[in-house]
């Protein structure tokens, strides 16, 4: 892997060299504080070869003051675009408006900040209460009018992807009156608070028979949740109905052997559309929207997961 | 009456009186919470959920137990059980088998231990500063184990401790229902308990009477490695994986409130491990009680912190002087007759 990366970078120097046209990205990325951040990271590098971008790349390391040092070190490079994954969404103001003196676009990945929009030229990103409306949706179409007690295994609290993807669900299944929401609790977006949690729901709801499916805001909680109802004795997937968000390896993987029934993806291909819109603009300076929505796609077992577990694995997730 | 009772129960009455009462209050909200059934040979219910769930915390407890009662603290127990966690599902990600991930974890625990301890005792560096060390340093190595990802394993074997059973009880529970009680009695049954009193006392007057405070002190920090190994191959086994950014997160500040809710003092000196295993369970009680009763998830830490401030409150020994001095007082302006018969 390693090693097929530093060829690749070779082979892109090297055209560089050739090529006179090629363009310089700087990408200063928060950190890799989950598996879905390092895919990002890895998805990025991969796009930015695929283009013959030459990607220089800035691990933050969660601080802002790394990003803000990176962005500034891209300047006096004189790159020719700016991608920044923001770690916050405050700060940013004087730093943005260098980069716009020095005529450097900069793109937002999956994260905003609350700079005024002139500043940066688009914002990447999914919609977190989209994401949940899927899920919502999905579950609507699944249970088809019967009756459908639902438990609901929220992100951190307080977080906006646990409020968002919360509001999103409620949004998509408000007026069906078959189906309701009978308990809902944080798993702090982790599997062994997945776990436990749903072990309670288990208990609480008549071990488990009164429930007909189990929302999670992510993957990593319907996998411990999973675990949980397989140790209570029921079949995950069939006596309860498994939908959650982001589409990690892991819920492919229990999608193929029959345990979930469908998660919606959160892409960590941000870079694929922040390219595009870069391409356009340093084609004839075409101006894209300033916020660019990724697609919140649905999975289910009908998408073959066993191709797109051995898709992913490798991503870093 | 309360003389009547054999010492360690005396001691741990107080943490016993505040477990039922919050095993009552749970009750009051949710009823079924003292529904026991055999499902397919195994115990099931919220209270079996409890003691299995408590484990993590329970071990981390009996071993945090110790190091307080040397007057030392180990901040690193969270941050032990997500390596020693990750070893082990390194281990059975390439092949080795239950075997060797068990010893290959434990070993990984005993080394955390000693480091840390190797930090105090020989180093004198303050126990809050040394561990603090592996706290934060010690989840890049996890997470360097795990590539930063968390590392899944299929083995039904290694499973098997975090939700296997014997006789119907879950095996988390018979862990640390086994090391507590075999620590307990290595400490009271030999003169072990007395001498790491002694040290939490006056690490230099327990050095000048003869005890090898510098061996004990290391040791001490050895076993809490030794219960945070337990832990976390518990927690790796129950989800079976090794989350090095999640497993233990924290949890060292739970162990460490267990350990106070128990009635020990931070000061070192006396202490008891059947108390602070008790306040384990107090604090998991709160924990799924709150879970039963389907509060709102933002109450969560609202409800465990208000209940937690009341238990301590109740603990505390001024407070309570204060309530006796307020009844006694009381009563002698109302009735000063009944009094002078109370005195007898």
């Amino acid at each position: 892997m390693k090693l097929k990366t530093l060829l690749a970078t070779t082979a892109a120097v090297s055209l560089m060299g050739l090529a006179a046209t090629a363009q310089t990205v700087g990408f200063s990325q928060i950190g890799s504080e989950s598996g879905w951040r390092a895919a990002e990271t890895t998805l990025t590098k991969q796009q930015a070869e695929e283009r013959g971008i030459d990607l220089k790349f800035s691990d933050a390391q969660q601080k802002q003051e790394n990003q803000i040092a990176a962005i500034r070190s891209f300047i006096a490079q004189g790159v020719d675009a700016i991608l920044l994954a923001p770690v916050v969404a405050t700060g940013w103001d004087s730093v943005l408006e260098e980069a716009k003196e020095a005529e450097i676009p900069v793109v937002l990945l999956d994260r905003r900040v609350d700079s005024a929009d002139d500043l940066y030229l688009t914002a990447v990103g999914s919609d977190l209460v989209h994401e949940g409306q899927v899920a919502g949706e999905w579950l609507v179409n699944e249970v088809a009018g019967e009756d459908c007690r639902v438990v609901e295994l929220q992100g951190t609290t307080g977080s906006s992807p646990a409020i968002d993807r919360k509001t999103g669900f409620e949004n998509a299944i408000a007026g069906h009156d078959n189906i309701e929401i009978v308990r809902s609790q944080t798993g702090d977006f982790t599997r062994s608070m997945g776990k436990e949690v749903m072990e309670s729901f288990l208990q609480a709801e008549n071990g488990g028979a009164d429930i007909c499916a189990l929302y999670a805001h992510n993957d990593d909680m319907a996998v411990g949740a999973i675990q949980a109802i397989k140790e209570a004795g029921l079949n995950p997937g069939e006596d309860i109905l498994i939908v959650s968000i982001d589409a990690v390896p892991d819920i492919f993987k229990a999608m193929a052997e029959g345990d979930a029934n469908a998660t919606v993806e959160l892409t960590p291909n941000m870079a694929g559309p922040a390219f595009d819109a870069l391409a356009a603009y340093w084609k004839d300076g075409t101006m894209p929207e300033k916020f660019i929505q990724t697609e919140s796609r649905l999975y289910t077992p009908a998408d073959d997961p066993q191709a797109e577990y051995e898709n992913r694995k490798d991503l870093g997730y | 009456m309360s003389f009547a009772l054999p010492p360690v129960l005396r001691r741990v009455a107080p943490q016993v009186v505040t477990l039922v009462a919050v095993c009552v209050l749970v009750t009051l909200f949710f009823p079924g919470f003292l529904d026991l059934r055999l499902s397919d040979g195994r115990l099931v219910g919220p209270v079996i959920d409890i003691v299995k769930r408590s484990a993590p915390v329970a071990l981390l407890a009996i071993g945090m137990t110790l190091v307080i009662a040397t007057k030392g603290i180990d901040l690193s127990v969270g941050t032990t059980m997500a390596i020693t966690g990750a070893v082990a599902a390194w281990c059975l990600d390439s092949g080795l088998g239950v075997g060797p991930a068990v010893a290959l974890a434990i070993a990984t625990g005993l080394v955390c231990g000693l480091w840390n301890g190797g930090l105090v005792a020989i180093i004198g560096i303050q126990p809050i500063v040394a561990t603090l060390i592996l706290m934060t340093a010690g989840r890049g190595i996890a997470q360097l184990i795990t590539e930063g990802r968390i590392l899944t394993f299929n083995d039904a074997g290694f499973a098997w401790f975090g939700s296997g059973a014997i006789l119907g009880v879950p095996v988390p529970a018979v862990i640390w229902v086994v090391t507590g009680v075999a620590l307990a009695l290595l400490m009271r049954r030999t003169a072990l308990g007395l001498l790491v009193e002694a040290i939490g006392v006056n690490r230099r007057a327990s050095a000048i009477a003869g005890v090898n405070a510098t061996v004990l002190l290391i040791a001490v920090y050895v076993a809490s490695g030794l219960c945070a190994a337990f832990a976390g191959i518990i927690t790796t086994a129950d989800i079976r994986g090794a989350d090095a950014n999640n497993a233990g997160l924290w949890l060292e500040l739970d162990a460490i409130l267990a350990v106070v809710i128990g009635g020990n003092s931070l000061l070192g000196g006396r202490f008891s491990i059947a108390a602070s295993i008790l306040g384990a369970l107090i604090i998991q009680t709160i924990d799924t009680g709150i879970l039963l009763a389907g509060f709102p998830s933002e109450y969560n830490l609202v409800i465990k912190a208000a209940l937690v401030v009341i238990i301590l409150v109740l603990q505390s020994p001024q407070f309570m002087a204060e309530v006796f001095f307020w009844r006694r007082f009381g009563r002698k302006n109302l009735a000063p007759d009944t009094v002078k018969e109370d005195a007898r």
